[in-house]
């Protein structure tokens, strides 16, 4: 358990953003997590990698509940998420409680997500107008600014069809950010993309994660994990096998599964 | 084959290249480039296409001949009844028994869709039940059931256990006119099938949709209002479309309970002047015009509700 007090030492902040413990998701008969710890510090930058079935998107969907889980604690702020307790039972919260603590993170999808059917403005501004009740003209300016963060000001009268890739994700981000969240999840965002689309993605998230902002991010891109992430997280069969700085992961980490990973990849590389 | 490549990318660059490629490779270079200044193409002649147009003038001059032009016909007696009273009031009946049967029909088929995907067990099965009745039963024997209905429940009433009496009690007749009758007849055969479209349009759009409209904080509703709906409806329209106009040319079942509307008026009319043919086309050319302006309005729906999925 050294990694785990690598990791507390990252952060001067004692008290984590989000905490969740012992997390167990299943899939019918598969455990897709199985008793899973994790917490998040205000301002930390967390990349999720492991091979593809390790159940690091699971992790990150059941965070905003996009995936219920079957049994664990979720803690944001101190507030119990998705769950609430009746005597000694534990219950789901009401469906009002789970669309109010979503809105404590934004989601970024591999596969965009877009809404076809609005142009890149009315996506931005569908969370704020729709969710947060307000007036289109209100939060225009507010539209307007995040397009132009993520570089994309002349495309606002567009249709998602008439994007690339690369745009469709960048306007995915803005689209998630107009809601102001506390944490950024990105679930694999430049997986779905041209090999020449996916710096045009990652140098946006490189700009928030340099202004700030708290994200965790399940990727394949090793080379941005290490260079923008300050703590990386190696799952693997539903479990975390191994996390701490970039630095202690990418030099092999502490268990053996970790470099089994590494040397994996590294193989692919060399082929 | 080296050099042909060549000249293949070279034709279309810069003129010294080319010029370059002239020297290489003359006469098969200057063939090509004074052929691809004029050679327009042309799509290949069918000489099948003539046997078409010729059918064709075969087709109209035989419906001339047959219809237009066929004294039998007696299109005077068609237009003398086309706007005659008895005959627009006969189309006033179709439309307003069509629009409520409608309206009806399409709430009744938005509440058994929400039920058929419910969670719940018991509405899942209601709603499952409901539309395995609805295709089962002829629509003519749907219609005369309710129409009879008096004959099984004659009192309409809900008592009240502890203060005792009513809170209301009807006689099943008064409730059950033949208006009525036809247009809960029609809305719950509209009802099982529009169910159906309605699942099948919202089954199309991706649960991607979703997931991101449930990330951005959206409830359930605001998620079906603002963005499976909107995207379900281009799905929907051209089989609602169908069963829209399916059900206004239904309405003519309802001569069965002898409730008159159009078709009915028609029949009504040639049983006494025995002039068939020329009322039935009476008939037909109203659904004819009424059934265009319904296309018209699903192209106009289709147009709508395909905004952002055209490039």
């Amino acid at each position: 358990m050294n990694n785990n007090v690598t990791a507390l030492q990252l952060n001067k902040e004692t008290q984590p953003l989000l905490d969740m413990r012992a997390i167990t998701k299943n899939f019918g008969a598969f455990t897709a997590l199985d008793a899973v710890d994790f917490s998040l510090y205000k301002g930390d930058v967390v990349a999720i990698i492991g091979p593809s079935g390790s159940g690091k998107s699971t992790l990150l969907r059941c965070i905003n509940m996009l995936e219920l889980i079957n049994s664990g604690t979720i803690t944001f702020k101190g507030e119990v998420l998705g769950t609430e307790m009746r005597g000694e039972r534990c219950i789901r919260a009401p469906k009002k409680v789970l669309d109010r603590q979503r809105r404590y993170f934004g989601m970024v999808f591999q596969g965009f997500h877009l809404f076809p059917h609005y142009t890149v403005l009315e996506n931005v501004l569908a969370g704020p107008c729709i969710v947060g009740r307000k007036k289109r003209a209100e939060v225009t300016e507010l539209g307007k600014k995040l397009l132009a963060r993520v570089g994309l000001a002349d495309r606002i009268h567009h249709y998602p069809s008439q994007l690339s890739g690369g745009q469709k994700q960048r306007v995915a981000i803005a689209r998630a950010l107009a809601m102001d969240p506390e944490v950024m999840l990105f679930d694999e965002p430049t997986s779905a993309l041209d090999p020449e689309l996916v710096n045009e993605v990652l140098d946006v998230m490189r700009e928030l994660a340099a202004a700030g902002t708290t994200m965790i991010i399940v990727t394949h891109e090793m080379e941005f994990a290490r260079k923008v992430a300050n703590k990386v997280v190696l799952m693997d069969g539903g479990v975390i096998v191994d996390q701490g700085s970039p630095a202690h992961i990418f030099s092999g980490g502490g268990t053996e599964r970790c470099k089994r990973f590494l040397s994996s990849l590294g193989l692919r590389e060399n082929s | 084959m080296k050099f042909d490549l060549q000249d293949i990318y070279k034709n279309d660059d810069t003129p010294e290249t080319s010029e370059l490629a002239l020297k290489t490779d003359e006469p098969l270079n200057k063939s090509r480039k004074e052929k691809s200044a004029v050679l327009i193409i042309h799509p290949r002649p069918k000489r099948s296409d003539w046997l078409w147009y010729s059918l064709l003038i075969v087709v109209a001059a035989l419906f001339i001949e047959l219809v237009i032009d066929n004294p039998r016909w007696k299109w005077d007696i068609v237009a003398h009844y086309l706007f005659s009273k008895r005959v627009i009031s006969g189309l006033e009946n179709t439309l307003i028994l069509t629009a409520c049967a409608s309206a009806l029909g399409l709430c009744l088929g938005l509440i058994i869709m929400a039920c058929r995907m419910s969670s719940n067990p018991v509405l899942k099965g209601f709603a499952y039940i409901y539309i395995w009745t609805i295709r089962a039963i002829p629509p003519i024997a749907m219609l005369l059931f309710l129409f009879f209905v008096s004959a099984i429940v004659p009192r309409i009433y809900l008592p009240l256990p502890v203060l005792g009496g009513n809170l209301f009690d009807i006689d099943t007749t008064t409730l059950i006119s033949r208006f009525s009758a036809a247009v809960i007849g029609l809305a719950l055969y509209l009802g099982g099938y529009s169910a159906e479209i309605f699942r099948g349009g919202i089954m199309a759009i991706e649960p991607g949709q979703r997931e991101a409209s449930k990330a951005i904080g959206m409830s359930d509703f605001q998620m079906m209002f603002h963005v499976v709906m909107p995207q379900a409806l281009r799905v929907i329209i051209p089989p609602l479309a169908n069963e829209l106009i399916t059900m206004f040319k239904s309405t003519s079942l309802v001569t069965v309970i002898g409730y008159v509307e159009l078709l009915t008026t028609v029949q009504l009319i040639y049983s006494t002047n025995f002039e068939t043919i020329p009322l039935l086309t009476v008939a037909c050319i109203w659904y004819l015009f009424l059934t265009s302006i319904a296309m018209g309005v699903q192209s106009l729906l289709e147009w709508h509700f395909s905004k952002g999925a055209k490039r």
